[in-house]
């Protein structure tokens, strides 16, 4: 019992995670049918965007207040992942809408490669750590001296991403933007016509996409304490495999499924094996589109002649 | 948006004086400048370095500066030229000067593509001045024609069945574990030692092997193929990726059966059909009367590649006459139409990818026998990755186009390694070879912004009325599946 409640916090952790970047697979897929593979490495360039700042910030400007500092990180990590992931749509994929099917996926990986090797060329093929940031935990539980903890830092990220979940929920479901999304995602000639800027509608959703894995990348990099310009690849599948669990294009969807390949993993590792929790992921993700294709929450795709 | 800037510009601005031109390009390349400052500001302008254990910072303004100025002052010249309002756009009509080329000299090309690459060894061997000198070169013929032969089986899967497979390399890995696991087997050596002689295994393991390992990476594809086929499009591909990794983490952690990261080694080598390439008596050398010289292996090392990557294509162009290939093809142009036809689409797929599986693994057996080595390494979804590009690049369902993309980019890959005259110009810490994967990955983008459709942009027709016309590459379909 103590194991198991100590897993499902390590699961709901990892999960938040995993949702965070799977709302960036999910809106890209949703709004231009694209399956976006740079994701995972936009992931990883914002931890280490973060990883920048935030020694700028404990060591240049001398901030002590942890808190204080992960909120400026948060919030500078954001802004230049955005920019990022805004410069790629803009170079990589939008020339290419409309084109045939394939274009758009090579560009997509070529821009996967590009990233983690820019980043490797640009700060090292090694692993980079961080001091702990928050080291502060809650004992729950104390059975026989099996500790049941929560860290503080687990709170944090858990924290993080439900506001931010809500606050990203009420853009998209109440302000113009968000209808303006739904509505190219529907149809976008149509959208076009009612005058709705479509470009603009899918370089915002590459913003936002990214603005939330920004926060992923500060919360891996909180939690975890390191950062590697390898990091993007694994991540990302798995957060894609995330979004298809919970139904590709439907944004709740991929929270479920974040959360669910999160506490999978985690299970895995502590009951089977933690060799082959990847392929546990991996395998979570085939059985799913073979059985499963529209997902939990998705729409089943109908097919039109 | 600074795209958009001019595309928005207004028609009369074409009129406009050179000032204003001026003005406007010089506004654009700022807006751009300042754009590629907050891109590369984190990671450019600074660099974390681990100082007595502890992480630092180091800055790099110099470096930074350098950049976004390249950035400005590029796109300002492209804005004055290029994309200047006032250069007349030139018109063109018609196919396009590659394809023109491609459809005059394309005729001939092929036997002078297949001449040059049978006497490549020679040609290499008289430039450099000596078989031991040109080692370098056949080791890279070898190793492009390996990724050619990848390319042509992938092409089967992507280019004439329309399935979009990302895991391709697990057929490679399932080839190369199978004559790696085969050929150091020692119960399979101490059964044929009993009636046939102790070196007997050693000697012809590679060419029992060879189909073998082509049949198990077929047998694999239709285990795989079977459950995913009714995916279609992008389900597919990622399915495809996850068994592709699925197949590598179990290389990796299966440590009892696959010898797990460490790998195989000390695979035996491959013989002339059963005579090894030693210096002894029953070697190759004494048997034909040659002088002993360790590049005889490399040699034939490189026609077995020829002849494999040779078969594929051969195997390829006699298969689109079959019903089975035609109806790959028409499966890629219109699914739902094969079925309403009649059509197991089913089973065509699952043939399309067991054939493509099979040429992966006797690439994949080639790889295990040249290197002598298989770790999993060697099979990361970088190569599924890199001969998808291959393929995408030379044009679907283009053979020559795919031979041609699979020389200029493992070609181009590995004269990135040999750009030491570089240190010169940037420093002696400057090395080249780190920037291999960024370019490639750089080039890939690139190549699709430019060319979408690949390099050669034409088809020939599978069927034809009379007489053989050149189809434009946009007519053919990619497929769903």
């Amino acid at each position: 019992m103590d194991v198991f409640i100590q897993q499902l916090i390590n699961g709901l952790t990892l999960g938040s995670i995993y949702g965070l970047i799977a709302i960036g697979y999910t809106m890209v897929f949703g709004i231009i049918g694209m399956v976006n593979f740079a994701h995972g490495d936009v992931f990883m360039v914002s931890s280490f965007i973060a990883l920048i700042c935030f020694l700028l910030v404990t060591t240049v400007l001398g901030i002590t207040s942890i808190f204080l500092a992960l909120a400026i990180v948060l919030v500078v990590a954001m802004f230049f992942t955005s920019l990022t992931n805004w410069a790629i749509e803009r170079v990589a994929y939008r020339p290419l809408r409309g084109s045939f099917r394939l274009a758009p996926m090579i560009s997509a990986i070529g821009m996967s490669i590009f990233l983690a090797n820019f980043v490797q060329v640009s700060q090292g093929p090694r692993n980079k750590p961080v001091p702990p940031m928050v080291t502060d935990v809650i004992v729950l539980m104390d059975n026989n001296g099996y500790q049941v903890t929560l860290a503080w830092k687990q709170v944090i990220i858990m924290a993080v991403t439900a506001v931010l979940l809500m606050g990203f929920w009420y853009l998209v479901q109440k302000t113009s933007l968000g209808r303006a999304q739904r509505a190219v995602e529907q149809d976008r000639k149509m959208a076009a016509l009612l005058g709705i800027n479509v470009d603009h509608t899918i370089s915002l959703t590459f913003v936002i996409g990214a603005a939330l894995a920004a926060v992923a990348g500060v919360m891996y990099l909180m939690y975890y304490g390191v950062a590697h310009f390898a990091d993007g690849f694994v991540p990302g599948v798995k957060a894609f495999t995330a979004a298809v669990l919970g139904g590709i294009g439907s944004l709740p969807g991929a929270v479920l499924g974040g959360l669910l390949i999160g506490l999978i993993e985690v299970f895995w590792s502590a009951y089977f094996s933690i060799e082959y929790k990847d392929v546990a992921a991996f395998s979570i993700l085939a059985i799913t589109l073979i059985f499963m294709p529209q997902g939990l929450l998705g729409r089943p795709e109908v097919e039109k002649v | 948006m600074a795209v958009q800037l001019a595309e928005t510009a207004p028609p009369t601005a074409k009129a406009s004086p050179s000032s204003s031109v001026m003005a406007h390009a010089f506004k654009d390349a700022v807006i751009t400048g300042l754009i590629a400052l907050g891109l590369f500001a984190p990671l450019i302008g600074f660099e974390t370095v681990i100082i007595d254990g502890a992480l630092g910072l180091d800055y790099r303004p110099g470096t930074l500066a350098v950049m976004v100025g390249i950035i400005f002052v590029g796109r300002l010249l492209l804005n004055l030229t290029v994309w200047s309002p006032n250069r007349k756009p030139s018109v063109r009509s018609g196919p396009t000067i590659f394809d023109r080329a491609g459809t005059t000299i394309g005729p001939a090309m092929k036997p002078l593509l297949l001449a040059f690459a049978v006497g490549f060894p020679f040609i290499a061997a008289f430039a450099m001045g000596g078989m031991n000198e040109s080692r370098y070169l056949i080791d890279l013929g070898i190793l492009i024609l390996t990724y050619v032969m990848l390319g042509w089986g992938l092409n089967i899967v992507v280019g004439l069945a329309g399935l979009l497979d990302l895991g391709y390399v697990a057929f490679y890995a399932v080839g190369a574990y199978t004559y790696a696991l085969l050929a150091t087997s020692a119960p399979i050596n101490d059964f044929f030692a009993g009636f046939l002689g102790e070196t007997f295994w050693a000697n012809w393991a590679f060419w029992i092997c060879l189909p073998m390992a082509g049949v198990f990476a077929g047998l694999w594809g239709m285990m795989l193929g079977f459950p995913v086929l009714r995916l279609r499009g992008d389900y597919l591909a990622i399915v495809t990726l996850a068994f592709g990794e699925i197949i590598r983490l179990v290389l990796i952690n299966w440590v009892d059966f696959t010898g797990g990261g460490a790998g195989i080694a000390s695979i035996p080598r491959a013989t002339f059909f059963g005579v090894p390439f030693t210096a002894g008596e029953n070697g190759f050398a004494a048997l034909f009367g040659l002088q002993f010289n360790p590049m005889h292996r490399i040699i034939f090392l490189y026609f077995v590649i020829l002849a494999l990557a040779l078969i594929t294509a051969f195997a390829t162009v006699r298969l689109r006459r079959l019903p089975v290939g035609r109806a790959w093809e028409a499966l890629r142009e219109d699914e739902i139409a094969c079925r309403s036809l009649g059509i197991n689409t089913t089973n065509v797929k699952l043939s399309a990818f067991a054939t493509g599986a099979m040429f992966g693994g006797f690439a994949g057996c080639f790889f295990a026998v040249r290197a002598g080595f298989v770790s999993p390494e060697s099979f990361t979804f970088d190569i599924s990755a890199m001969i998808l590009a291959i393929v995408v690049l030379g044009g679907m369902g283009s053979q020559i186009g795919v031979a041609v993309a699979a020389a200029v980019m493992i070609g181009g890959m590995e004269m990135l390694r040999n750009l030491g005259f570089l240190n010169q110009i940037f420093g002696g810490d400057f090395d080249p070879s780190l920037y291999r994967m960024l370019i490639f990955g750089f080039a890939m983008v690139a190549i699709m912004v430019w060319k979408p459709r690949g390099l050669v942009s034409t088809r020939d027709p599978t069927i034809f009325l009379k007489e053989r016309k050149a189809v434009s590459g946009d007519h053919v379909k990619e497929g769903h599946g």
